[in-house]
C-alpha cells in the first residue's frame, strides 16, 4: 500500500506536469479475465488533434470509456492534466458513440444540447433561459441552429452526430473525448466535423478521436495513436503514421481498400 | 385530426365501462339509479369511497409520472418483478406484528415491509446479473416468480396461525376498494405526493440517466445512485397502490399512462404531464367504478379504464397513432399520384411539341398516350384524372382527349421543374448515374419545400425549367 501511495506522488510531481491534457499509466483493462486493453502507457501533448486508430476490437471504445472511468480498471492510473478526473470534470467532454442512445427519445435537438449545461446548473435546479441560449449558439457553431426544435429521430446521421458535438461543446471543456464522430456521416458533415476540430485546436483545445477512415488520418490529425489491444505506436502523424506501423497494428486483416487508401494519402492526393 | 378525442375520453370510457358492467353487478338496480350512485362515488359525495378514490386518483399521478421514467429507462419489467416481490414482505411484516402483540393489519408496517423485499427482490435481480452470466429477464423471471410463490406459501400459513385473523391479507393481490381510515388516507397521500414532487424536481437528472448514462457519468454525475433513487421511487408507488390495484396489476398502472402519452407528444414534459393526467383519470374513474361493484377486483377494473385510455391514444394519438399516421401517409401517395400525372401530361405536351417544331403549349393529349407513357392502367388513369379534376386540374376530358386547366398547367410546370432541378442536382452534385435519377428524384420531390427548391436553383445556377435528362417521351 506504502510504495503505490508514494508511487502515486512521485508520478504526480515529475512525470505529469499539469499542461499534459491526458496521461495514461500502466493501464489494463480485462472483459471477463480477457485483457482488452494491455499495459497501455500513453501522453497525449497539449493543441493536438489525435487520432485513435486500430482495427475493429482493438479496446479503442473501451480506452475512451476506461479514460473517463465508465468501465473499472483492471490496473493502471489515468491522469487529466496532472490530476485524477474527478478533479478535472470541467475541463473534460465527452462525445459517445451516435449508436449508444435511442434516439427515439421524447427530446429535442436543443434539449439535448441543454444536457452539456446540467453541471454548470446543478442539482434539482431547472434548465433557465440562459442555458437553452448556450446551447443554441453550440448548434449554431456545427450549423444545425434551424434544427433545435426538431425530435432527435427526425434528423439524419450526421445532424444527430453534429447534435452529440454540440452537447460536448457547451460544456467548454479544454479536453475533448469523441467516439467514432465521423462513423456513417454525410460529407457535408464530415467537412463540419473537420472545420469544428481546427477551431478546436485554434482555441488551444486538445481532441482525442476514434478514426477508423485511414485515408483521412494524415488530412485531418497531427498525432496518431495506433492501437490494438497494446499500443502499436504513438506520436506525431508525419512519423507514426508508416506503412510498416499499420501493418503492425492491423496484423493481416489490413483489408486491400484501407491499404489502397493509405497509399493515395501518402501520395498527397486526400481522396474526396 | 382537427378532432381531440381526449376531451372525449372520460365520457366514452365512463359510458362503456357502466354497459359492461351493468348486467352483472346490478341486475336488480335501475340503470338511472346506477348512473346516480356512480356519479355520487365520482364526484366524492359518498363517503364511504371518498378516501379510497380520491388516493387512487393521486396515486394515478405520481405513477404516471414515474412511469414514464421507468418506461424511457427501459425498466418496465424491472417494476413488475419489484411489485411481485413485495408478497413476502406482507406476510413477514405482519407475523412480526402479531408477534410483537398488535392484530398484524397495521397499513405502515405492512407497506414497510412490502417495500423492502420488493427491494430486496431488485437487489437480488442486481446479484445475479454481477455476479452469474445469467441475462436480465430470466433474471427477473425467477426472481419474480421465486419471490411471489414464497408470498403466497408465507400467506397460507399465516391463515392458519391460531389467534391471529390473517383475513384481508390476500387482497393485496388483485387490490380492493375497501373503506380507509383517515390514517391509512394520509400515509397513501404523502407517499404520492412525495414521490410525485421528488420525479418532478429531478426531471433534468432523470432524462440524462434515462437518455444517455455513460454521458451523465463522464460528466460526474452519480448515476449509479440517481437509479437507485428512481427504484426507490417505483417502489413507494407500488406500495401506495398495493391497496387499491393489488400488485399484480400494479405495473399496468406505471407503465401504460406513460406508454399511452408517448403517442401524442415528442417533449418529455408534455409527456410528463400527460401520463399525470392519464393516470389520474384511469385512478379516479377505475376506483369509482368498482366502488359500485366490490365483487370485481378494482385492481382488474382499474387497469382496464386504463388499457381503455391507451387504445383510443394508440389510434388517434396525433404524433404517433395509427389513424393520424395512415392518414398522412394516404395524403402523401395521393399527392404523388397527383404530380405524377401531371407530369406525365406536361411531358407528353412536351414531345408533341418537340416533333412538330412548335413552341410548348397546354395543347391536348389522347387518354391512350398517357396510359403507355407510365405503364399505367386505364383504371388507375380514371382515378387520378378523377381527381385532378376535382381539383380543377384538368378539363375537356371527353374520354379520348384532355387537356390541363390553367392552373393545372402552372402546376404542371412548376412540378416538372422541380423534379427536373433534382434530377439535375443528383447527376452533377451526388454522382448518379442518369438512367437512375428519375426513379430517385421521383421519391424525393414531393417534399422539396420552397426552401429547398430556392437552394436547388442557387447551387444549379438556373430558374428556368431544364430539359430531362433522360428521354421521356414513348417508355424509357
Amino acid at each position: 500500500m506504502t510504495s503505490l501511495a508514494h508511487e502515486t506522488i512521485h508520478a504526480t510531481a515529475h512525470e505529469h506536469p499539469a499542461d499534459v491534457p491526458l496521461a495514461i499509466h500502466d493501464l489494463t483493462v480485462a472483459y471477463q479475465r480477457k485483457p482488452v486493453l494491455w499495459d497501455i502507457d500513453l501522453n497525449i501533448p497539449e493543441g493536438k488533434l489525435v487520432a485513435l486508430v486500430g482495427p475493429n476490437g482493438a479496446g479503442k471504445s473501451t480506452l475512451l470509456k476506461a479514460c473517463l472511468g465508465l468501465i473499472p480498471l483492471t490496473s493502471g492510473k489515468v491522469l487529466f492534466y496532472g490530476q485524477p478526473l474527478r478533479k478535472q470534470r470541467r475541463q473534460v467532454a465527452y462525445v459517445p458513440q451516435r449508436e449508444s442512445v435511442d434516439w427515439d427519445f421524447p427530446i429535442s435537438a436543443l434539449d439535448v444540447v441543454t444536457m452539456g449545461t446540467y453541471s454548470q446548473i446543478g442539482w434539482l435546479r431547472p434548465v433557465r433561459t440562459k442555458h437553452r441560449e448556450l446551447a443554441r449558439q453550440a448548434l449554431e457553431q456545427v450549423g444545425i441552429a434551424d434544427l433545435a426544435e426538431r425530435q432527435i429521430s427526425q434528423l439524419s446521421g450526421g445532424q444527430q452526430q453534429r447534435v452529440f458535438l454540440a452537447r460536448a461543446l457547451v460544456q467548454e471543456a479544454r479536453f475533448y473525448l469523441m467516439d467514432e464522430p465521423f462513423a456513417a456521416v454525410d460529407a457535408a458533415t464530415e467537412v463540419a466535423i473537420v472545420s469544428l476540430l481546427k477551431t478546436l485546436q485554434t482555441n488551444g483545445k486538445t481532441a482525442l478521436v476514434v478514426h477508423h477512415d485511414l485515408a483521412t488520418v494524415t488530412q485531418y490529425f497531427d498525432w496518431v495513436i495506433l492501437l490494438n489491444s497494446r499500443i502499436v505506436a504513438s506520436g506525431p502523424t508525419q512519423t507514426v503514421f508508416t506503412a510498416d506501423n499499420l501493418r503492425k497494428t492491423y496484423g493481416g486483416n489490413l483489408s486491400l481498400l484501407a491499404e489502397a487508401g493509405h497509399a493515395l494519402s501518402q501520395l498527397g492526393r486526400p481522396l474526396s | 385530426m382537427s378532432v381531440r378525442p381526449h376531451r372525449i375520453l372520460p365520457v366514452i370510457s365512463l359510458s362503456l365501462l357502466a354497459l359492461v358492467l351493468l348486467p352483472v353487478e346490478v341486475a336488480a338496480a335501475t340503470a338511472a339509479t346506477w348512473i346516480d350512485s356512480l356519479w355520487r362515488v365520482l364526484s366524492l359525495q359518498d363517503y364511504n369511497t371518498r378516501l379510497v378514490v380520491f388516493s387512487t386518483t393521486l396515486l394515478g399521478m405520481a405513477s404516471g409520472w414515474v412511469g414514464t421514467f421507468l418506461l424511457l429507462r427501459k425498466r418496465a419489467l424491472m417494476g413488475d418483478a419489484l411489485s411481485h416481490a413485495c408478497l413476502p414482505g406482507i406476510g413477514i411484516a405482519f407475523l412480526i406484528m402479531v408477534a410483537l402483540g398488535g392484530s398484524g393489519k397495521a397499513l405502515a408496517g405492512l407497506l414497510t415491509g412490502a417495500s423492502i423485499s420488493g427491494l430486496l427482490g431488485v437487489a437480488a435481480i442486481l446479484i445475479i446479473r454481477r455476479t452469474t452470466t445469467i441475462k436480465d429477464d430470466a433474471a427477473m423471471g425467477i426472481i419474480l416468480s421465486v419471490f411471489f410463490g414464497l408470498g403466497i406459501v408465507i400467506l397460507g400459513m399465516v391463515q392458519e396461525l391460531p389467534g391471529a385473523s390473517a383475513a384481508g391479507l390476500e387482497s393485496f393481490i388483485y387490490g380492493k376498494t375497501a373503506s380507509m381510515v383517515q390514517q391509512d388516507f394520509n400515509l397513501l397521500v404523502a407517499l404520492s405526493v412525495l414521490s410525485g414532487i421528488a420525479c418532478l424536481l429531478l426531471t433534468k437528472e432523470f432524462t440524462l440517466l434515462c437518455f444517455d448514462e455513460a454521458y451523465g457519468r463522464s460528466m460526474g454525475w452519480p448515476i449509479g445512485k440517481l437509479d437507485m433513487l428512481m427504484l426507490a421511487l417505483v417502489a413507494a408507488v407500488t406500495v401506495v397502490g398495493l391497496q387499491a390495484v393489488g400488485l399484480i396489476l400494479i405495473i399496468a398502472f406505471l407503465i401504460i399512462p406513460a406508454a399511452a402519452a408517448r403517442f401524442w407528444t415528442e417533449n418529455l414534459v408534455r409527456m410528463l404531464l400527460l401520463a399525470g393526467g392519464i393516470g389520474a383519470i384511469s385512478g379516479w374513474l377505475g376506483s369509482s367504478i368498482s366502488a359500485l361493484a366490490p365483487r370485481l377486483p378494482a385492481g382488474a377494473i382499474i387497469v382496464l379504464v386504463t388499457a381503455f385510455i391507451f387504445i383510443l391514444s394508440m389510434l388517434f394519438g396525433i404524433r404517433r397513432g395509427v389513424l393520424p399516421r395512415t392518414v398522412a401517409a394516404l395524403r402523401l401517395k395521393r399527392k404523388i399520384g397527383r404530380q405524377h400525372l401531371l407530369r406525365a401530361i406536361y411531358e407528353l405536351q412536351e414531345c408533341t411539341s418537340v416533333a412538330d417544331g412548335s413552341a410548348k403549349f397546354n395543347s391536348r393529349i389522347t387518354f391512350a398516350s398517357l396510359c403507355k407513357h407510365r405503364h399505367w392502367t386505364p383504371k388507375a388513369v380514371h382515378r387520378l384524372i378523377r381527381k385532378a379534376k376535382k381539383e380543377d386540374h384538368i378539363e375537356n376530358f371527353d374520354g379520348i382527349h384532355l387537356q390541363l386547366s390553367e392552373a393545372g398547367y402552372g402546376e404542371a410546370s412548376r412540378i416538372t421543374r422541380n423534379h427536373r432541378l433534382w434530377e439535375r442536382f443528383l447527376i452533377e452534385h451526388a454522382d448518379i448515374a442518369a438512367n437512375h435519377v428519375d426513379r430517385d428524384a421521383d421519391s424525393v420531390e414531393h417534399i422539396l419545400s420552397p426552401d429547398m427548391v430556392r437552394e436547388l436553383e442557387q447551387q444549379l445556377k438556373s430558374s428556368a425549367t431544364p430539359s430531362s435528362p433522360h428521354p421521356t417521351g414513348g417508355k424509357h
